[in-house]
């Protein structure tokens, strides 16, 4: 996920799911997917950036070990759509959004790392809807850590991790962080 | 007699007679009374005597400007003849000329009288009309050139615009003759410089402007001096900006043809890159040309081939000037900075000694017309400015007494407060805070 | 960084590295042109105002159009130019500009400079939409766009410039842009309208416009405006069409899949051949369609200025780089 607002500094304070956990996370979802949509068909998966993506190949990839059949993974940046313009100074580059198989007519899973007060999740419910016209909309998340602003639930929960304000979710997944886990941390200053 | 004035303890610098020594400068009837024991006896001992303290500071004689615009008649939203006079008088001038490119031009007798009665009302600085060549300075049919000279004027000019027909500058070199004073050339060639609005260079590519070539000018300087030659008479080149210029008046000089010339303060501090930003006060005619033709200048002014100094001293209002750059009048003031860049650019640097200065800025400007002054001999009237070459002050448009506030110094420093000015014994400015007289 | 930035006035300004910023954000809003409903919120809130003191078309629909997409609001100010002098004309629309508003700027105008003026003048950030002869940065940037976008770079490619150089702003903006990111430019067109030192820019000047187009990978056509010139430059268009003009015949000594470029209005039979406009290596509509994306990517990047100013977060340290926030709460502005 791009900093959203970077200005904190964050001290590392604990690891509350080490690599195996997060596989097994990741394996438990992926058979929720499959159970709640009857099999794999009419599925996109679209992981919100940037964790979100790889997250979102990993499912994919499992449902296909489950279902024989692998649903097209999508990649949504939502920079474009935040109510804030005063990250671009920080992150000026789009990365960009990539659909291919578009959404008309098809399930989508929204895939995230961390669900918190729930305005990514809506910003990526504004763009999405831009894109075309699904069937439905589910969401899956590895950590729902509380502190919702707007009525957003996840579908799929990895975990529920309640936090103070003060803190701070990390999910590592190894093709962006080198290792796989989830650790929470504290904000200073 | 009157209280007797004694300035004490500055630097007397009168370059009309090679003077630069530490002496009392005597002030009697408003006419100079002599230095040190050279002053009269009854004038020294004088009961109620004042004595002015200069410690470290410099007295020269006033100084003189014979390139002004005043604006008045018919621009007063820009300036008036009372406050460019107050400005002169603050910037160490008592004597200046003024063009004659007012509304309307200085081309008949009358306007000429007036200019030089709202001069004396004023009683700030001497100003010396100029005189337009042709009528409405049109460039079509000459001025009654006998006439405005008995009435006042000084000299003619066109200036605001060059005089383009040759034929006309011609007969106006030829009639000047024997008058004795110059035709002041406003040199440009206005089919090459076309709608231009700066140097023809590197940055006005850059910069997606309309340049005007030093051709522009030099090709006129080059023309004015064969007239001159052709008929004998005197022409002076206004504000010279370009190094073929200087080049041409030095070849032109070592033939006996009498040509002089003048440069302003910006051209030797400045160069075109100063437009960058496109702020219109960097705008003036001639404009601001290269690093080349400003060595080239300062080289001239050193070895005599540009005769005086002046200003071009061009107020506008700031509605005006505060505009993009094309739309923008050309000119920039300058008489109460000059002293202090002239300083920078020349002494400093150290390419001419302080005396040196104040002789092309006091005796060769006086020269050039043909009119006396210029010096602090005993019975010259008491037109003189005290200035102190060490004390730093800052440029602020907003101080000025000017009605022009168009320029790029601001918030520069600059050497050579001007701390006092006197014209006929009368103090037209004092530099707050700075001098207190004693009994 | 371009996200700091308050205006754009010209790509002289610009780094290398901020080109490529607006070049890969204006990829992202190109594939946002091609979705069903080309359209993102993210300048919603915002007003734009459009100046054009010179008539244009095209350049301004183009913005007019990028302003939209963005979901921003668009005011246009259109000014006849004839009664009101320039100078008197620039100053109170900007007066006005300030009083209801207005977040962006953008401006054409003929006289070089202006933008600076508004620029310094106003809080607004200012869009330069073309100077008088100065800079055309949008034009210059959505050019290197449309090269990259099909070449993969513009290092090392070899660009023939032709035309009136003297009074194209947009040839300025495209030299400077292509000199910054390793370009060879080249350029050739009459003597009398080559600016002086022109070669202090880093570019070739050819003898003729043969010797120019031999080996271009991209051939860039400048509009020719007799009417701007009091006719001393060049005697007439048909003299220019035949010493200058782009044919078909003199297009071959360029590369084989050379691309063909034009800023338009296109005088077509005098700097460009008929056949050269509309033939295969004309990539001329697409600077049209790119154009429009280039153009959002420099109002969103300029847009984010004003907020950032105000909260002036620090940079991220590494660290922060994993920690994860959500969008802020906060209003716009």
């Amino acid at each position: 996920m791009p900093t959203e607002k970077p200005v904190e500094r964050v001290r590392e304070k604990a690891e509350i799911v080490d690599g195996e956990g997060l596989r097994r996370a990741i394996t438990r979802i992926a058979h929720e997917i499959i159970e709640r949509n009857d099999g794999a068909k009419d599925l996109v998966l679209v992981g919100i950036r940037t964790r979100g993506v790889p997250l979102a190949e990993r499912l994919a990839r499992k449902i296909r070990e489950f279902e024989g059949v692998e649903p097209p993974v999508g990649a949504l940046d939502i920079t474009l759509y935040r109510d804030d313009l005063q990250m671009i100074a920080h992150q000026p580059v789009v990365s960009g959004t990539d659909v291919p198989t578009g959404i008309n007519d098809k399930i989508v899973v929204l895939v995230d790392d961390v669900l918190y007060t729930g305005r990514t999740v809506r910003a990526a419910l504004d763009e999405l809807i831009d894109l075309g016209r699904p069937k439905a909309i589910q969401l899956a998340v590895i950590v729902d850590r509380g502190h919702r602003e707007i009525p957003i639930r996840a579908d799929f929960v990895g975990k529920n991790v309640p936090t103070s304000r003060r803190e701070v979710i990390m999910v590592h997944v190894n093709e962006v962080d080198d290792m796989d886990g989830v650790s929470i941390g504290e904000i200073l200053g | 007699m009157a209280s007797p004035l004694c300035i004490r303890g500055g630097r007397v610098l009168d370059p009309s007679r090679g003077i630069d020594r530490v002496q009392d400068l005597w002030i009697a009837n408003g006419l100079i009374a002599g230095l040190g024991e050279d002053a009269p006896q009854d004038v020294r001992s004088h009961p109620k005597a004042e004595v002015v303290p200069v410690q470290g500071a410099v007295i020269c004689p006033g100084l003189v400007d014979i390139h002004v615009h005043l604006r008045e008649p018919g621009q007063e939203e820009k300036e008036t003849i009372e406050t460019g006079t107050r400005a002169a008088a603050r910037g160490g001038f008592t004597a200046i000329a003024c063009m004659p490119n007012t509304t309307p031009p200085l081309d008949d007798r009358p306007r000429i009288e007036y200019v030089i009665r709202r001069a004396r009302e004023a009683a700030l600085a001497k100003v010396y009309p100029i005189a337009a060549v042709t009528r409405g300075q049109m460039g079509e049919t000459l001025t009654e050139i006998e006439d405005l000279i008995e009435a006042g004027a000084v000299a003619v000019s066109d200036d605001g615009k060059p005089v383009r027909n040759a034929e006309i500058m011609r007969r106006a070199l030829e009639l000047t003759r024997p008058l004795g004073v110059p035709v002041i050339q406003h040199a440009e060639d206005p089919d090459l410089k076309g709608d231009g609005v700066m140097h023809e260079g590197w940055t006005s590519t850059r910069l997606g402007m309309k340049g005007i070539p030093d051709a522009a000018e030099s090709v006129m300087v080059a023309r004015d001096a064969l007239l001159a030659e052709l008929t004998g008479g005197h022409v002076h080149v206004a504000h010279v900006s370009a190094g073929r210029s200087v080049e041409i008046i030095r070849r032109a000089k070592a033939r006996g043809i009498r040509m002089t010339a003048e440069t302003a303060p910006h051209y030797l501090l400045l160069t075109d890159e100063a437009v960058e930003g496109y702020d219109p006060r960097t705008k003036m005619n001639p404009p601001l040309r290269g690093a080349r033709d400003r060595d080239a200048l300062i080289e001239a002014v050193v070895d005599g081939t540009i005769d005086c100094l002046a200003t071009d001293h061009a107020p506008h209002t700031e509605i005006e000037k505060d505009s993009d750059f094309d739309s923008a009048p050309f000119g920039i003031v300058g008489l109460e900075t000059a002293l202090g860049i002239y300083l920078k650019a020349l002494v400093e640097p150290k390419h001419l000694s302080l005396p040196e200065l104040i002789l092309r800025l006091t005796v060769n400007p006086l020269r050039v017309l043909g009119l006396p002054g210029g010096t602090l001999e005993a019975g010259a009237p008491a037109d003189l400015a005290v200035f102190d070459p060490a004390r730093r002050w800052t440029v602020r448009a907003a101080e000025f007494k000017s009605m022009g506030r168009n320029m790029p110094f601001e918030g520069w420093e600059l050497p050579g407060q001007v701390l006092l000015t006197m014209l006929g014994g009368r103090v037209t400015h004092r530099a707050e805070g700075t001098l207190a007289s004693a009994r | 960084m371009i996200g700091t930035r308050k205006d754009l006035l010209g790509i002289e300004d610009l780094s290398s590295e901020e080109i490529v910023s607006i070049l890969d954000t204006a990829r992202t809003f190109r594939e946002v042109l091609d979705r069903p409903i080309p359209k993102v919120p993210s300048l919603r809130g915002l007003t734009a105002a459009n100046l054009f003191f010179e008539s244009s078309t095209r350049t301004r629909l183009s913005f007019e159009l990028a302003e939209k997409r963005l979901s921003a609001d668009t005011v246009n100010f259109q000014t006849s130019g004839s009664s009101v002098s320039k100078g008197e004309s620039l100053k109170d629309t900007a007066r006005n500009i300030e009083a209801m508003g207005i977040h962006l700027v953008v401006i054409r105008h003929s006289a070089s400079g202006a933008p600076h003026y508004l620029a310094r003048n106003l809080d607004a950030g200012v869009i330069n939409a073309g100077d008088g002869t100065h800079e055309h940065p949008t034009q210059g940037l959505l050019d290197l766009f449309t090269i990259r976008e099909r070449r993969g770079k513009i290092a090392g490619l070899r660009v023939a410039i032709i035309g009136d150089v003297t009074h194209s702003r947009v040839a300025r903006s495209n030299i400077w842009g292509l000199t910054k990111l390793g370009a060879s430019v080249t350029i050739a067109g009459p003597a009398t309208m080559m600016p002086m030192e022109v070669e202090r820019f880093g570019v070739r000047v050819a003898r003729s416009v043969e010797e120019a187009i031999e080996g271009a990978d991209v051939v860039n056509i400048l509009r020719i405006q007799l009417e701007r010139q009091r006719g001393t430059l060049y005697s007439s268009l048909r003299e220019y069409a035949r010493v200058y003009g782009v044919t078909s015949k003199r297009l071959e000594r360029a590369k084989p899949d050379v691309m063909v470029m034009h800023p338009g209005p296109m005088n077509r039979g005098i700097e460009i051949a008929q056949d050269v406009a509309d033939g295969k290596h004309s990539v001329i509509l697409e600077q049209v369609t790119n154009g429009v994306a280039v153009r959002m990517a420099v109002l969103y990047l300029l847009a984010g200025h004003k907020a950032a100013g105000e909260s002036a977060p620090e940079p991220s340290t590494t660290e922060t780089k994993k920690a994860h926030g959500e969008p802020s709460l906060h209003p716009r502005r």
